[in-house]
């Protein structure tokens, strides 16, 4: 059973049902019990950096999410992406989880902000799931963007600058944009991380 | 870079899909999560609900549309029509729509658009703008189109944008059901006046006037209602009009 981390930020009927449709069971949940039993943990959100880490520590589920983190398939995305790492910087300077080491940076580009809308990926290098994705658009809507080292980054995408779209290190995955909103490309992503996270 | 959006629109009265002209004689098309589902698959970029049920009934089912919508759908979804408060605002976004549209009541209130932006982002605020030429300038229309609210359209937009829209919905009610092309004019000064994105809307007639829109203005995205709910132009169609015109689109949909 796949657990959709529960914490107050965004609707996540579209990813639920993303997964549903993949044929796997879903729960949307905050309890700790259910968290620890999940087969995989999808971390979800929109919001800011700062509210989403408060939710998160209100609810006592930092540790938990680390621990997890380090033994099960584990899927942050958009916010849930940015709070994988170490520090944001969105409402004030935040703590995020750790789990990735870099922070969360507002943009530098010379375009519009929020960076929104359908946009190609860019994904290189041999033995990268992600490299099937190549050119496919994908949605996308956020204006803080990762920096982490490059060995983390599967795929991005050029908005006047190179945006960090998929990261991974080992059984955890990060996806900037909304994979829920990307059309059947989207579902595919999903699914490849599906049968990534487990290798 | 980001491509240019095709984007179906939706007019739903009391759970309905339904085309009139110019407001009279409503005809139901059919359901509208099973419509906005297909125009997802066919490649719709993003969907647009507009919501014109007179009764409190009619807005109460727009809710359980886009709960549904958001539990088959897998594009981004807007959904107006009658948003008049924050309390409007909220109801949408937690039923799941990614962003909601406001028109008459954000012309007699326009702090309504930075409560929703303070609230829930800006990229979720559409701020929808009915212009109609008058004399020499356009004049912002409310109510459906019906009400010249006497504001200049070119400073309006201006205005939505500096309390937090995220988007501006722009329809020339000039060229609205003429099918004869966009408002390329007044689409150009629109986009001229803001550095937010706007998307044209008001006299799609066939899918090159889609790539003629895209080519001639700065304009974000395109909408249209009849020409695909009338099964004359699939969205492919578009979308191939528009590559061949040069426009960067998302190639999706069947395949």
């Amino acid at each position: 059973m796949i657990a959709i981390v529960d914490y107050g930020m965004g609707n996540v009927a579209s990813v639920s049902t993303a997964f549903r449709k993949l044929g796997y069971e879903v729960t949307i949940t905050d309890d700790r019990e259910t968290l620890q039993k999940a087969t995989h943990l999808i971390l979800p959100g929109v919001g800011s950096f700062q509210a989403a880490m408060k939710e998160i520590e209100d609810r006592g589920l930092k540790n938990l999410l680390q621990e997890m983190a380090k033994k099960k398939p584990f899927l942050g995305i958009c916010l849930g992406m940015q709070l994988l790492f170490s520090e944001g910087f969105e409402g004030g300077k935040t703590k995020g989880l750790s789990i990735l080491p870099g922070t969360i940076e507002k943009m530098e580009t010379e375009h519009i902000l929020p960076h929104i809308g359908w946009n190609a990926l860019k994904a290189e290098g041999n033995g990268n799931p992600f490299s099937q994705f190549k050119g496919k658009h994908v949605y996308f809507v956020h204006s803080f963007a990762a920096k982490t080292n490059a060995a983390y980054i599967a795929a991005t995408a050029e908005y006047g600058m190179t945006v960090p779209a998929i990261v991974r290190r080992e059984n955890v995955y990060g996806i900037q944009f909304h994979p829920e909103k990307s059309g059947e490309v989207g579902v595919d992503i999903l699914k490849t991380f599906l049968q990534e996270a487990v290798r | 870079m980001i491509v240019k959006r095709i984007i179906p629109c939706l007019d739903v009265k009391e759970g309905k899909v339904v085309k009139g002209t110019n407001f009279v004689s409503l005809r139901e098309l059919g359901d509208p999560v099973d419509m906005a589902s297909s125009y997802s698959r066919e490649g719709a970029d993003e969907i647009i609900f507009l919501d014109i049920s007179a009764t409190n009934e009619g807005r109460q089912t727009m809710i359980d549309i886009v709960k549904k919508t958001a539990e088959t759908v897998f594009v981004p979804f807007t959904v107006g029509g009658g948003v008049k408060s924050i309390d409007d605002v909220t109801r949408l976004l937690q039923a799941g729509a990614d962003k909601v549209g406001m028109n008459s009541a954000a012309v007699a209130n326009p702090s309504l658009i930075r409560e929703a932006a303070d609230r829930f982002g800006s990229q979720c605020v559409v701020v929808a703008v009915d212009a109609k030429r008058i004399g020499n300038s356009w004049h912002v229309m409310t109510h459906g189109g019906s009400r010249d609210s006497g504001k200049d359209a070119l400073k309006w937009v201006k205005e939505a944008e500096l309390q937090g829209a995220g988007e501006i919905l722009l329809t020339s009610v000039d060229t609205d059901g003429v099918k004869d092309g966009f408002d390329l004019e007044l689409t150009r000064a629109v986009v001229d006046s803001v550095r937010t994105p706007v998307i044209a809307s008001g006299g799609c007639g066939k899918p090159e006037h889609f790539g003629e829109v895209f080519r001639k203005t700065g304009v974000s995205a395109a909408l249209a209602a009849s020409i695909f709910h009338e099964r004359i132009y699939s969205i492919d169609q578009v979308k191939q009009s528009c590559a061949e015109q040069g426009v960067d689109i998302r190639e999706a949909g069947l395949f």
